[in-house]
């Protein structure tokens, strides 16, 4: 981490990241198994700080399962074998000390189907940090507001906060999850699938905020859906069988692929 | 290549593909015949080639037309991508080589009018390599082949030099016996169309590197300082 050498870095480095770029996570050698079966074969990458970076790739490449690996989320399945090191902010996140509680509240999770819980829309982003200990009202008031104006969803529920979360639409709901992962001050965002149940429109609402949250949050997301990589992400990384196959900043990958099985993919080509 | 998985997607590429060649083939003839009607003093023929403009005006427009409608429904990226803003750069080049075999067809009809200054020579010469360099520059856009490209980029040269060489010959006609002036103008004209058809073929094969290779060799002048991609 100690890396302030101003000699041009070696060709060996890790794909993605120009030098320029200070990584918020790496991952080095990351290999998953559940029970026999390879998930994850040796991945090697560096995500940038401040950026949103899109891993693509074909149902069962493993995407999400890296994604997952990135708050532990894996932990709750039954048979899984990790091997390999992830350093988030330079620490390592798989070591039996790390707190997994305090790793997710680091590493916050939106995912493919909203889940707002049953309750207020006010009570849903005030949750995280009441189980965090906050007791001050106007404390939880002040992060509630905070909140949902960074998800872009201030204006359109300030005068309903108490109605149930449940009346939003899926677009709102969508919102409400991320507001709510931001709720505890998180570093890094991970979405999984975020608009893949959203129609359009809330579709370009979602990918509208990335583009403002990342200016305080690094944001891994995974999704389905090209385009949406093309048009939200900044570096887009490719995996195929559990392998990375290209991992490069965004219009380089989908201009000028180096990798034929990138290419074939982007291009629709599928074996 | 493997194919795509939508065989109409597939279709349309092909489809694309073919209306280029079939207006580079079309370009092609028009240059062959703009010279030949020089040549053998055949307005008829010099007439033809002008009233075949309209085809490859059209062909640049059906051409055009198909790229925009791949570009908003199918969100082409890669290398169907450069290939579909290679078409789109390429139809403008064989449209503009088609409008200066028309220009050379008209300064024929006139150059026909009046007895002949001197035997054409280099004029001929130029004329084929010019035509060659599209021929080849086509030829590489269907085979996705930069070699052959890069080698179209290296007979643009010969070109030049023979317009220069040809320019200092007439200058002497015309120094000597102003009566010359006019038909000397004419040819030096039909010089530069030629000149001007090897330079749009060289953007052609330009276009077919960057389409092969995403690496963008036009201007590097200005590139200085940018990434090494794009």
């Amino acid at each position: 981490m100690n890396e302030i050498s101003i000699a041009p870095k070696p060709k060996t480095r890790r794909p993605g990241v120009p030098a320029a770029e200070e990584p918020m996570i790496e991952i080095d050698r990351l290999c998953l198994s559940y029970g026999d079966k390879p998930a994850l074969k040796g991945i090697s990458m560096r995500i940038a700080k401040n950026r949103v970076t899109a891993f693509i790739g074909p149902s069962g490449c493993g995407k999400s399962s890296l994604l997952r690996c990135l708050n532990r989320m894996n932990d709750l399945i039954d048979g899984v074998r990790i091997t390999g090191a992830i350093r988030i902010a330079g620490t390592d996140i798989q070591g039996p000390a790390v707190d997994v509680t305090h790793l997710r509240k680091r590493v916050g999770m939106v995912f493919q189907k909203s889940n707002p819980f049953p309750k207020s829309i006010y009570d849903n982003v005030a949750y995280g940090p009441r189980i965090l200990g906050v007791r001050s009202r106007s404390e939880i008031e002040t992060q509630v507001e905070s909140s949902l104006r960074s998800a872009a969803l201030w204006d359109e529920v300030r005068d309903r906060l108490y109605e149930s979360a449940l009346r939003l639409s899926g677009g709102q709901q969508q919102r409400l999850c991320i507001a709510r992962a931001l709720a505890v001050e998180p570093e890094v965002l991970l979405m999984d699938e975020p608009c893949s149940a959203l129609d359009p429109i809330a579709t370009a609402k979602i990918e509208e905020l990335m583009d403002e949250l990342k200016v305080r949050y690094t944001i891994v997301v995974v999704t389905h859906n090209m385009q949406q990589a093309a048009r939200a992400s900044d570096y887009t990384g490719f995996l195929l069988l559990g392998e990375l196959i290209e991992f490069k900043d965004t219009p380089a990958l989908f201009t000028t692929p180096v990798d034929r099985r990138t290419e074939d993919y982007i291009t629709g080509r599928f074996g | 290549m493997t194919q795509h998985t939508s065989r109409h997607y597939e279709q349309e590429l092909q489809a694309l593909k073919e209306k280029i060649l079939l207006l580079g083939g079309k370009v092609e003839e028009m240059i062959a015949s703009a010279m030949k009607s020089l040549l053998n003093r055949d307005p008829d023929l010099a007439r033809r080639v002008i009233a075949s403009d309209r085809e490859v005006d059209a062909a640049e427009l059906d051409s055009d037309h198909l790229c925009l409608s791949l570009l908003a429904l199918r969100q082409p990226a890669a290398s169907d991508l450069r290939f579909i803003a290679t078409a789109l750069k390429i139809v403008t080049d064989l449209e503009r080589i088609g409008d200066l075999a028309v220009n050379i067809a008209e300064r024929s009809i006139e150059l026909n009018e009046e007895p002949p200054l001197k035997p054409y020579i280099d004029i001929p010469r130029m004329a084929t390599a010019a035509s060659s360099m599209v021929g080849r520059a086509l030829d590489a856009f269907v085979r996705r082949d930069p070699v052959l490209a890069r080698e179209v980029l290296g007979s643009d040269s010969a070109v030049d030099q023979l317009n220069v060489q040809l320019f200092r010959e007439l200058l002497t006609y015309m120094i000597e016996e102003p009566r010359n002036v006019t038909r000397a103008l004419r040819i030096t004209f039909i010089a530069k169309y030629l000149e001007r058809i090897a330079d749009h073929a060289t953007n052609i094969a330009q276009m077919v590197i960057f389409m092969c290779e995403g690496r963008d060799v036009r201007h590097p002048a200005a590139q200085e300082g940018e990434a090494e991609e794009f």
